[in-house]
């Protein structure tokens, strides 16, 4: 079976949904530049964004999966985060908090990935959101809890 | 010292949840066509009926432009005619029209706050063009997210601060003493804090300096006089900045007078111009011969030349010809790991180049390039210098020229000139010029006290480098000059007068105010186990007592809004207005709620 063949109207009609987060001022607007180029990726994507990814509660990642998210993709603004210097470390300690979290209910911690995004990455974000997509179709639906 | 800290109360901005809860709200919806940027995508008239029937929803209705003045004030009307409490519009980015629509909210009488932007363009429309039902149902869940979410908004107002009519400009540099005398020409005072013994910086040390061949030395002259006219400016040598507390509009700032171990100041202030400039490129050992006899920087060199009364001598020698290999410690060049153009060598190369000729026309000039960027109203100085006798060799990158000591201590300089089929040329030389390029301040003693984020590059980083270019994300402190990145003094003036603007923007009113949507602590589930008072790098929480009960608080003022505390407390005490826990939980919920 193609890559395409799962999309929409397809046999097994799995869309993998994907919630993403963002940051207001780096990561969402490279998310809007894959948008404003006319690039494609899954509408299973959706998209929060937020000041900063280090604000985000780890119960949120864990609520999305246990609610029927396939998977969770945190954006972050890495090195260019304009609030705190530390944010990768922090960034990274949240998904970490959240993927021990998840194992430990039995949801395969691969369902939650996180990338640095920056404000002109539209291609970069497209290509993460295609591999993801297909390495959930490949884990097949998060049943939501 | 006693802090004055500016909580924002908790109560008082989640009012509808006093015993209120599931309190019916009245929220109306608007699903944008944009023409057909999400129509022709989007079955736009399914996503209303998907959403109309949701609770709390009053009015839901498409709109061919949502943007437009007549769909504004059907909004308006709606709002009023419906006594809407909530908005949600469905169109682009929030990027573009999130103050559009604050606007018509707060133009019917509703708290701009109470408006919620869902883009189904940017991370919809466009991104499916390919999948009608997809994006159809993709733009019905966003929506009903953005339902969600303005169900849990609270009506916030801006912080209003007053601030003090006094700026501090760090370093007395071009860009700095310009700055001072912009600042107290519009009625501010200032204080200028130098850490060398005596202003001027760079310039100072300048003598003709591009485009029309004025001394830098008579430049700062000019200005320091300027200054000493303004009894509104204090001018600090030999003094840093050592401490930063307080926060926007009202910094207290600690300055150390006299040195190492001397005592310090404080002053108040409203503002903070950083005008710390760069410092030059320093080659490496070996790095185009540098270290060897007559191999100099284009700092050293200029100041040979700007000296010289005469035809150039170095070491009692007469100097009979020059190579210039320019883009040292810029670009990448041989290998060095600044990425950056430093902007203004050229320009002052081929300048110095022309002074050279007028001093002797006879000295042979090589300049080895790999591309002259004399940009703008520079270019004529690159063609007055080729009119001049200099002799332009472009190399390559991948081949840079290569800088030898001969056993009769001649240097030569070996180059493949790109514009003739790769020839390789020897050039026996008198001085070989590198042409460094700029480097940023080694100042991290300054920069862990203004806490002013530096790119990748080392220099300052701007908010926005075409809408905000001298604010940076600490409120108030702003930067000019090359301690943003590698420019020209005409260019660090600009700046310094640009910063000048804003600090009046900020200052001249007597008060600013700012986005309410900063952290708050929930004082009664707070157990005041401090584990958030070190995750602040703004120092914005603080612990406080109230009788008997001890909890944190955070000052409003100081908090920059990127939650970054949030996470850390154990209680899930703190939440980010804005994005509070139950606004984003219920927006995954509603989210989920469509299937795909």
């Amino acid at each position: 079976m193609t890559a395409h063949a799962a999309e929409p109207g397809s046999a097994d009609g799995f869309v993998p949904r994907i919630l993403v987060f963002t940051t207001n001022t780096i990561s969402d607007p490279g998310v809007d530049l894959a948008g404003s180029s006319h690039m494609h990726y899954s509408p299973g994507v959706n998209v929060i964004t937020l000041p900063c990814t280090s604000g985000i509660r780890p119960s949120w990642i864990i609520g999305a999966l246990e609610k029927g998210f396939d998977g969770v993709f945190i954006a972050t603004d890495g090195e260019e985060c304009a609030y705190l210097h530390d944010c990768s470390k922090r960034s990274n300690r949240i998904v970490q908090t959240a993927q021990t979290t998840v194992k430990e209910r039995g949801i395969d911690p691969s369902r939650v990935r996180v990338a640095a995004i920056c404000s002109v990455c539209a291609e970069p974000f497209t290509k993460h959101m295609t591999t993801f997509s297909a390495a959930l179709r490949a884990m097949g639906p998060q049943k939501a809890g | 010292m006693s802090e004055q800290v500016v909580p924002v109360d908790a109560q008082q901005v989640f009012p509808r949840e006093e015993g209120e809860a599931g309190a019916q709200r009245r929220i109306g919806v608007y699903v944008c066509h944009c023409g057909g940027n999400i129509s022709d995508y989007v079955d736009v008239e399914r996503v209303v009926q998907g959403i109309q029937d949701n609770g709390d929803v009053v009015v839901a209705k498409t709109t061919m432009f949502a943007c437009s003045e007549a769909s504004q004030q059907d909004m308006e009307a709606d709002i009023k005619a419906n006594g809407l409490d909530g908005l949600v519009v469905a169109s682009c980015s929030p990027k573009l029209h999130t103050y559009t629509f604050r606007g018509v909210a707060s133009r019917a009488g509703l708290n701009p706050y109470e408006y919620t932007q869902v883009n189904i363009r940017e991370q919809c429309s466009w991104v499916h063009t390919d999948d009608r039902e997809g994006a159809t149902h993709k733009a019905t869940a966003l929506v009903a997210a953005g339902i969600g979410r303005t169900r849990n908004t609270v009506p916030l107002e801006p912080m209003v601060v007053d601030t003090t009519p006094h700026t501090l400009v760090i370093g007395g540099g071009i860009a700095g003493l310009r700055a001072a005398i912009g600042l107290a020409d519009v009625g501010l005072k200032v204080t200028v804090v130098e850490r060398e013994v005596a202003v001027g910086g760079w310039v100072k040390t300048l003598g003709k300096m591009y485009p029309h061949g004025k001394d830098g030395r008579v430049l700062i002259d000019t200005l320091v006089s300027e200054v000493k006219k303004r009894p509104s400016i204090t001018v600090l040598t030999g003094a840093e900045v050592v401490g930063k507390a307080g926060s926007f509009g009202n910094y207290r700032m600690s300055i150390r007078v006299g040195g190492e171990g001397a005592g310090t100041i404080e002053i108040l202030v409203g503002s903070v111009v950083v005008a710390t400039g760069f410092d030059n490129y320093t080659p490496g050992d070996g790095e185009f011969g540098f270290g060897s006899e007559g191999v100099l920087t284009l700092t050293q060199f200029k100041e040979m030349v700007d000296a010289a009364k005469g035809p150039l001598a170095w070491k009692g020698r007469p100097v009979r010809s020059v190579a210039y290999i320019y883009c040292v410690g810029s670009r990448n060049t041989g290998g060095c790991s600044n990425a950056y153009c430093s902007r203004f060598c050229c320009a002052s190369t081929v300048q110095t180049a022309v002074q050279v000729s007028g001093l002797d026309p006879s000295v042979r000039q090589f300049h080895l390039y790999r591309d002259m960027r004399t940009y703008g109203k520079f270019e004529p100085l690159y063609t007055e210098a080729r009119d001049a006798g200099s002799v332009f060799l472009k190399f390559d990158n991948d081949e840079p020229p290569t800088v030898a000591m001969g056993a009769n201590r001649k240097l030569t300089v070996t180059v493949r000139d790109l514009l003739t089929e790769r020839t390789e040329l020897a050039l026996p030389v008198d001085l070989v010029v590198l042409v460094t390029g700029m480097i940023p301040r080694a100042n991290q003693d300054l920069v862990d006290v203004l806490k002013v984020p530096k790119g990748g590059d080392g220099f300052f980083n701007e908010i926005h480098p075409k809408l905000r270019p001298v604010e940076t994300t600490v409120d108030g402190v702003l930067i000019a000059g090359a301690c943003q990145g590698p420019k020209t003094s005409a260019e660090a003036v600009t700046q310094a007068l640009a910063a000048v603007t804003q600090s009046a923007a900020i200052l001249k009113k007597g008060y600013t105010e700012m986005e309410p949507l900063v952290a708050v602590v929930d004082a009664d589930a707070c157990t005041a186990c401090g584990d958030c008072l070190t995750t602040c790098p703004y120092e914005a929480i603080k612990m406080t007592e109230e009788g008997e009960r001890r909890f944190a608080v955070i000052d409003a003022a100081s908090c920059k809004g990127c939650g970054g505390c949030v996470s850390y407390c154990p209680e899930n005490a703190i939440d980010l207005l804005g994005y509070t826990d139950d606004e984003i939980s219920g927006v995954i919920a509603d989210m989920i709620e469509v299937r795909v």
